[in-house]
């Protein structure tokens, strides 16, 4: 999934195609993003897989995925700040 | 891949694109879905491999398999409404 980004610069492709693959793009991307939640949410969550997802495991699933959020979202905004006051980066 | 030059593409064939695109990305999806599937369920029921997989550990395995697909729907649910929520705030 890592490159389709070139597409948009591919010279007389008509805008249709154009728009349908940049929604497919977004698309498989929020599945690869899912797919990445799910697999170490799963890790912290779940612990021996039973007749149903439990409460406790969904909340703990749903926390899981809200506060990575939260930490990347930190981290860039955070990230951003040290840029501009041109620290950080030796 | 081969190479994209869309502009004397007939709208048939740019259907057919498109839906080969479609199932392409559904078939990675798939696959990605799988290889974790398959990997965390290992994880979690089989913990000493025997000459064969006996009936407990088909039955952990097919709850297992159930409860990721449980876990996949709720971390997809949870990631869209959260988007939702961002761009509500932007």
């Amino acid at each position: 999934m890592s490159d389709l980004s070139d597409f948009s610069s591919t010279k007389g492709a008509d805008s249709e195609l154009q728009e349908f693959l940049m929604a497919e793009k977004q698309k498989a991307q929020f599945h690869a993003q899912i797919h990445e939640f799910n697999d170490f949410c799963w890790d912290k969550c779940v612990d021996k897989p039973g007749s149903k997802l439990d409460s406790r495991t969904e909340t703990c699933m749903t926390n899981c995925v809200e506060r990575f959020i939260d930490v990347s979202l930190l981290i860039t905004n955070r990230f951003a700040q040290m840029l501009e006051k041109g620290g950080g980066m030796h | 891949m081969e190479s994209l030059s869309t502009g004397s593409l007939s709208g048939a064939q740019k259907e057919e694109l498109m839906d080969q695109v479609k199932q392409q990305i559904a078939i990675a999806n798939a696959q990605e879905l799988l290889t974790k599937m398959s990997e965390k369920c290992f994880k979690k029921c089989i913990t000493k491999p025997g000459t064969a997989l006996d009936s407990s550990e088909q039955k952990c395995i097919a709850m297992c398999m159930d409860r990721y697909m449980d876990a996949w729907n709720l971390v997809s649910r949870t990631y869209s409404s959260r988007i939702q929520r961002e761009r509500n705030n932007m």
